[in-house]
């Protein structure tokens, strides 16, 4: 069957496919080539992001890419994760981490732009059910035990899960709870175990429940757990990059701060 | 870490022992069977191979949970959820290693033929006698190869533990996320011990299992 393809011999073919092959890149090359020359697809800012700031991510880049026409590639993961792979070369210009510490860390290994770091948001917690009827206003269900399985991120890469433990150190129930807490890699995991029902509750961002009706929560007093900083940075690929320090000024202007109050974060002007 | 190291050879341990009993007969069915349905069944069980084990953790985290095709059985065992359980584990290892298994036993058992099974039938042995005296002896190089391959691939297990175990130490907490969580943390240095303990072991196991198939290829030509 091989040896007479639609009526060629295999050479036949094979001289075919290689010369539509070299037709196919050719017109790609010359595309991309038209494509990156013009100023309306200027090269896309690459931004690490993390995965709780996922939704407002994607309404602040569209916002600055009406505005500004500079295209940005978010890409979402844990802090620790991309803290990793920013050492290790990975390509990207800003930085928006789940805490404060990574951003320093960053800037004082010499991988960031020095003075570039600034608070973008301040993360609240939630204690989040995907029933409707677990969760009570006030908390009471965390004192009650009335569950097998509550989910909270790894307190040690996470910081909502440092949150998730200090809240549960502060009511003083950590001792009794602790052997129910079921460890997430990162807060989308953290929702997946909830919302797949496993875990009957659990802790997650404000921003990730926040417009979603279903399901019963308590928004965790701030008193309950030390603020929760998120930091953003310029990574040293990004220095020379207008787009990269256009979109860092952009995450600072009244539009963003807008769409980032919208999911449930607080900023440090309030 | 003696927990999470108890804990890996444990899981890899119960279930290769589940998949020698459930592969064996499921491989002398494949290569015994000229219907179709053995394609298809081939197929299934070859999936793990080629799926990520994203898409396999995301389904059995919704399978084995409250809201489950078995969720109204769980209860009968005191359980809401299989997720973040030693047993959950198992399960998803089964299904995530079964074709290291079968498929192995399976090509060992097409290599004998029919011929010394018609000589045991000739002889009066039934289906099964001829099944354990004269086929699982004739095939133990591929039952041994698919335990090896089964027992490995369980403790390098790290997709599907991560999506259903629920980080748990003594109960899931496996040297795979262990080294996970240390690159997370920053603590290269214990990612690195972990790590390259787990590049020794999986040299061995492989080497190992190289150099018996070379030994019986020798003997049985």
């Amino acid at each position: 069957m091989m040896a007479n393809f639609m009526g060629y011999s295999f050479t036949e073919t094979i001289r075919r496919c290689i010369g539509l092959c070299i037709k196919l890149l050719t017109f790609a090359l010359v595309g991309i080539f038209i494509l990156t020359s013009s100023p309306a697809w200027a090269r896309n800012v690459l931004v690490a992001v993390a995965a709780n700031f996922m939704a407002p991510a994607h309404k602040i880049a569209a916002a600055f890419h009406s505005k500004t026409g500079y295209g940005v590639e978010l890409s979402f993961g844990s802090s620790g994760q991309f803290y990793a792979q920013i050492k290790q070369g990975a390509p990207f210009e800003v930085f928006l981490s789940a805490d404060a510490a990574r951003p320093q860390k960053a800037e004082a290994d010499g991988l960031a732009v020095p003075g570039s770091v600034f608070t973008y948001a301040i993360g609240k917690l939630v204690l989040w059910s995907a029933n409707a009827q677990l969760v009570d206003p006030h908390g009471a269900i965390l004192r009650s035990g009335t569950f097998t399985h509550i989910a909270n991120c790894n307190p040690d890469s996470a910081p909502y899960g440092t949150a998730g433990i200090q809240t549960l150190k502060a009511l003083g129930l950590y001792n009794q709870i602790d052997p129910k807490i079921v460890t997430a890699a990162n807060l989308s995991q953290a929702y997946q175990f909830i919302a797949s029902g496993n875990a009957e509750l659990g802790f997650v961002a404000l921003s990730q429940v926040m417009n979603n009706s279903k399901g019963s929560k308590w928004i965790v007093p701030q008193t309950l757990y030390s603020p929760i900083i998120q930091d953003a940075v310029l990574l040293k690929t990004g220095a020379k990059d207008p787009g990269a320090r256009a979109f860092l000024a952009f995450l600072k202007s009244k539009t963003a701060i807008k769409i980032i109050h919208s999911y449930g974060y607080s900023t440090p002007g309030g | 870490m003696w927990p999470a190291i108890v804990l890996t050879l444990e899981l890899a341990t119960v279930t290769t022992a589940i998949l020698i009993l459930i592969g064996t007969p499921l491989a002398w069915w494949l290569a015994r069977s000229k219907s179709w349905t053995a394609d298809v069944i081939s197929t299934v069980v070859a999936l793990p191979i080629v799926l990520p084990p994203t898409a396999l953790g995301f389904y059995l985290l919704v399978a084995l949970g409250p809201h489950g095709p078995f969720a109204s059985l769980l209860p009968f065992f005191g359980l809401r959820s299989l997720a973040f359980s030693f047993n959950g584990l198992v399960i998803g290892s089964v299904i995530y290693s079964l074709p290291f298994m079968v498929q192995p036993i399976r090509n060992a058992f097409r290599v004998i033929g029919d011929a010394p099974l018609e000589v045991a039938a000739m002889l009066r042995a039934s289906p099964l006698d001829a099944f354990f005296s004269v086929a699982v002896p004739l095939a133990q190089g591929g039952i041994f190869t698919g335990s090896i391959l089964s027992f490995a691939h369980t403790i390098g297990e790290f997709g599907v533990v991560l999506m259903i175990g629920g980080d748990i130490p003594g109960k899931t907490e496996v040297l795979s996320i262990i080294i996970f969580n240390d690159v997370e943390t920053m603590q290269w240095r214990a990612a690195n011990i972990v790590s390259a303990y787990m590049v020794l072991f999986a040299f061995a196991v492989i080497l190992v299992t190289m150099m018996i198939e070379r030994r019986t290829r020798r003997l049985f030509p």
